[in-house]
């Protein structure tokens, strides 16, 4: 098992955590794990990504251009990535805010309105972790038990009273996540 | 009469201390380094820390001050010895470390390394020569170099308009919170050289009770690079440098 | 096994050091190293090893501080990314000429001036070469991983101390700011008097006891005919080095026709363009130099009797080149390829070039 993905937006939509926990999930499970973020003046409001793989071997280039997953959170990243996904890969993106949606024919396309779901929870802050639950909707590669292990390996100990608001949020997401065909 | 029967202990005036080294010194006749490094080595043998003590060498004339004083040594690179210092001292708490730096190497090229340890009161001591000159290097102007004075890079005196002012450094330093204990001395006579003998003690009992960075300025002469006989230099020194860099206590907490 | 975690690379040089007993951290903020010492400050080691940390006023210091903790026999570090490193090279030629052993991490940017703070290889000239003057080396160690910067930490400073000269970890931003999977060491105990005098008690300045002369550490030798004996002593030992440490990884070499030459990121780079060449069908090998000083000639060379053309892979615009041409004597052809001035080369671009400048060259 190889799974090369993006995960763009804009900073603190919380892109970054979200990788992180992805990663750590894998580790969870035995798994090989790189994390790569864009870092620098433009994490500061502007665009962040970071480029997540989780593999069974040994990885090889933890910076890499074709994607087996774009998970797309705004209009530039969008822009960006689409033509990187892989043939035959998946593309999931959050519509809020999207006014030239995805084109390709030959990846699948899903949808999150995580920002939507999010504003009903009531706490913006659960976005990434309902956009994180779409994702692992639609590519379940990681085991619900070693998201929540990630979690807490990723959070520091006096926000661990939050994790069961993150798995409700999973969840939502979960259940949010729709197809575009 | 011969001189053995002139050298016999009951004949003893003077004694040399054992922290200074039989090396022949290369410091010019007449320059004021001798009579500092005589004083740093009494204190440090009269305190009984010399295995405790560290010294860190400067550039300039008194790179060489490893080869007199028979104590560890560090030589810095041009005016890091504070950092140097900043290191060997928190590393080593326990050790007495002290810096001795002339004008270039302090009050121009190690500008920032001085005041950045003074002011983190790094419980270390600086002694800080000022000669006014560029000794070493052939007599170039110093940042402490008087207005009017001739120098090689100053051959028709110090112009404020092109070179700047006097840089009144220790001045700065007294502001500094991390520094405890900030003097002038000279060293020029008897009188003055027992003076400092009592500062050169307060400042290594600073460093003890961790008090702080205690730094002495010693206003010395450089006969050579002012082309001056030695007695001559310190008449200069008194009319001149004096002025400009009065002695006394800035600070003692 | 040890402790398994997921970290940046800049944050297990600040782990890692801690692990390793290190005595002394002396930094200075600049992007993209910054989470060493905010790392280290955030963990508070004083309190766990009695580890002194301190954010210098400038790198110039801060490598002066090394100096002065590494004269006392202590184990001591800095970090900083090219346009710092610019400025510690007058301390790392002092401490190359004193013959004092530390670790300074470069984490390299792109250049030159300001330049970008995206990751970039263009320093292997000033690691390898001198970058400060005078004829002196130091020991430049390349990781590829986040593994990697954890494990150099504590084999630098192994060299280091078995040498008496400072090690270099050469490494970009790109391996600085990423997270993978590490297993930590375990804790070594700094040393403590005793240990230091025992094992550096001929040199370290730690006070002048009676049972010995006194211990000067300095690069000043004003007799050139001393200072010429002195410099036969450097070589000798550099040559002992060269002999003695080179490191290196091959991968996928063993039918290679041709070859990759890359060290650190852009190693980890060349990797996936092995694997997308031989989906095409094109036997191509990856030679990963580990130690940059001392540099695997002699493996290059090796090589060079089996495959048909090198491509030398380098986030700069050819700098190692120069050592790899150097190896195989241009016995094969020997291209450059690689992005820079900040940007990451892709495994594509780099198989494209080996297909453009190699195969079809």
């Amino acid at each position: 098992m190889k799974e090369e993905i993006i995960i763009a937006g804009f900073g603190g939509q919380g892109v970054l955590s979200m990788g992180k926990i992805l990663a750590y999930s894998g580790i969870m499970q035995d798994q090989e794990v790189s994390w790569m973020p864009s870092y620098g003046p433009e994490m500061r409001g502007g665009t962040a990504n970071v480029t997540v793989i989780l593999s069974d071997e040994r990885i090889s280039s933890p910076a890499i251009n074709a994607f087996d997953t774009a998970v797309i959170l705004n209009q530039q990243s969008l822009d960006k990535f689409e033509n990187n996904v892989k043939p035959g890969g998946v593309l999931i993106y959050d519509p809020n805010g999207i006014t030239r949606h995805p084109k390709r024919t030959d990846i699948t396309i899903y949808r999150i309105a995580a920002a939507e779901e999010a504003a009903r929870l009531k706490n913006a802050k659960t976005f990434n972790m309902i956009v994180l639950g779409a994702y692992l909707k639609v590519r379940p590669i990681v085991k619900m038990e070693n998201v929540i292990a990630g979690l807490k390996k990723s959070l520091p100990e006096r926000h661990h009273h939050m994790i069961p608001m993150n798995e409700e949020a999973i969840t939502c997401g979960m259940n949010a996540v729709v197809e575009v065909k | 009469m011969d001189v053995k029967d002139i050298i016999k202990p009951e004949n003893l005036v003077y004694g040399k201390s054992d922290v200074i080294l039989d090396n022949v010194m290369h410091y010019c006749p007449g320059c004021t380094h001798g009579t500092i490094h005589k004083v740093i080595a009494e204190v440090i043998e009269e305190m009984g820390i010399q295995d405790k003590t560290i010294g860190i060498s400067p550039v300039g004339c008194s790179v060489l001050a490893y080869n007199y004083l028979d104590i560890d040594w560090q030589q810095a690179a041009h005016g890091r010895a504070p950092a140097l210092a900043t290191a060997t001292k928190r590393l080593m708490p326990e050790k007495y470390v002290f810096t001795y730096q002339g004008d270039g190497d302090l009050a121009s090229i190690g500008t920032a390394e001085i005041m950045h340890a003074c002011n983190r009161g790094e419980n270390i001591v600086v002694f800080f020569v000022n000669n006014a000159i560029y000794g070493m290097t052939g007599g170039q102007m110093a940042p402490t170099t008087l207005i009017g004075m001739k120098t090689a890079t100053t051959p028709y005196g110090r112009n404020v308009e092109l070179n700047g002012h006097p840089l009144k450094i220790t001045e700065l330093i007294a502001q500094l919170p991390g520094t405890c204990y900030v003097t002038r001395q000279s060293a020029e006579a008897a009188g003055p050289v027992r003076k400092l003998k009592k500062a050169v003690r307060k400042a290594f009992e600073n460093s003890a009770q961790k008090k702080g960075t205690s730094f002495i300025e010693i206003v010395g002469t450089c006969n050579s690079g002012w082309k001056m006989s030695p007695v001559k230099s310190n008449e200069w020194m008194k009319e001149n440098m004096f002025p400009m860099y009065p002695l006394g206590d800035m600070k003692d907490e | 096994m040890g402790e398994l975690r997921l970290m940046k690379g800049n944050e297990v040089i600040a782990e890692a050091a801690i692990r390793a007993g290190v005595d002394g951290y002396f930094g200075y903020p600049i992007t993209p190293q910054s989470e060493v010492l905010e790392t280290l400050m955030a963990r508070m080691p004083w309190e766990e090893t009695g580890m002194v940390v301190l954010q210098a006023e400038s790198e110039v210091a801060a490598i002066n501080m090394v100096y002065g903790g590494a004269s006392c026999g202590k184990k001591v570090m800095t970090s900083s990314s090219s346009p710092g490193m610019s400025l510690k090279m007058e301390g790392i030629t002092y401490l190359a000429g004193a013959e004092l052993p530390c670790l300074v991490v470069n984490v390299v940017r792109g250049g030159p001036g300001l330049g970008t703070i995206q990751p970039a290889q263009s320093d292997y000239f000033q690691s390898v070469k001198g970058g400060g003057h005078g004829d002196y080396k130091l020991i430049v160690l390349a990781p590829n991983s986040v593994q990697e910067m954890n494990d150099f930490v504590g084999l630098g400073f192994d060299l280091a101390f078995k040498y008496l000269n400072p090690a270099m970890i050469l490494t970009d931003g790109m391996i600085g700011q990423m997270m993978e999977k590490v297993e930590l060491a375990d804790f070594t105990p700094r040393w403590t008097e005793e240990e230091i005098i025992a094992k550096s008690g001929t040199w370290a300045t730690t006070g002048k006891t009676k049972n010995r002369e006194r211990n000067i550490s300095t690069s000043l030798e004003l007799d050139s005919a001393k200072q010429e004996i002195f410099n036969h002593k450097l070589q000798a030992k550099y040559k002992t080095i060269e002999e003695n440490e080179v490191r290196y990884e091959k991968f996928m070499c063993d039918d290679a026709e041709y070859l990759f030459v890359a060290y650190g990121s852009s190693s980890r780079i060349c990797q996936k363009s092995v694997e997308l060449a031989r989906e095409k069908g094109i036997k191509v090998g990856l030679l990963r130099p580990i130690t940059l000083f001392p540099f695997p000639s002699k493996q290059i060379n090796e090589m060079a009797d089996q495959v048909k053309g090198i491509l030398s892979v380098e986030m700069s615009a050819g700098q190692m080149i120069e050592d790899v041409k150097l190896a195989v004597n241009c016995r094969i052809p020997v291209e450059h390829f690689g992005r820079y001035g900040g940007i990451i080369t892709s495994p594509e671009e780099i198989v494209e070039a080996l297909e453009q400048k190699i195969i079809g060259g």
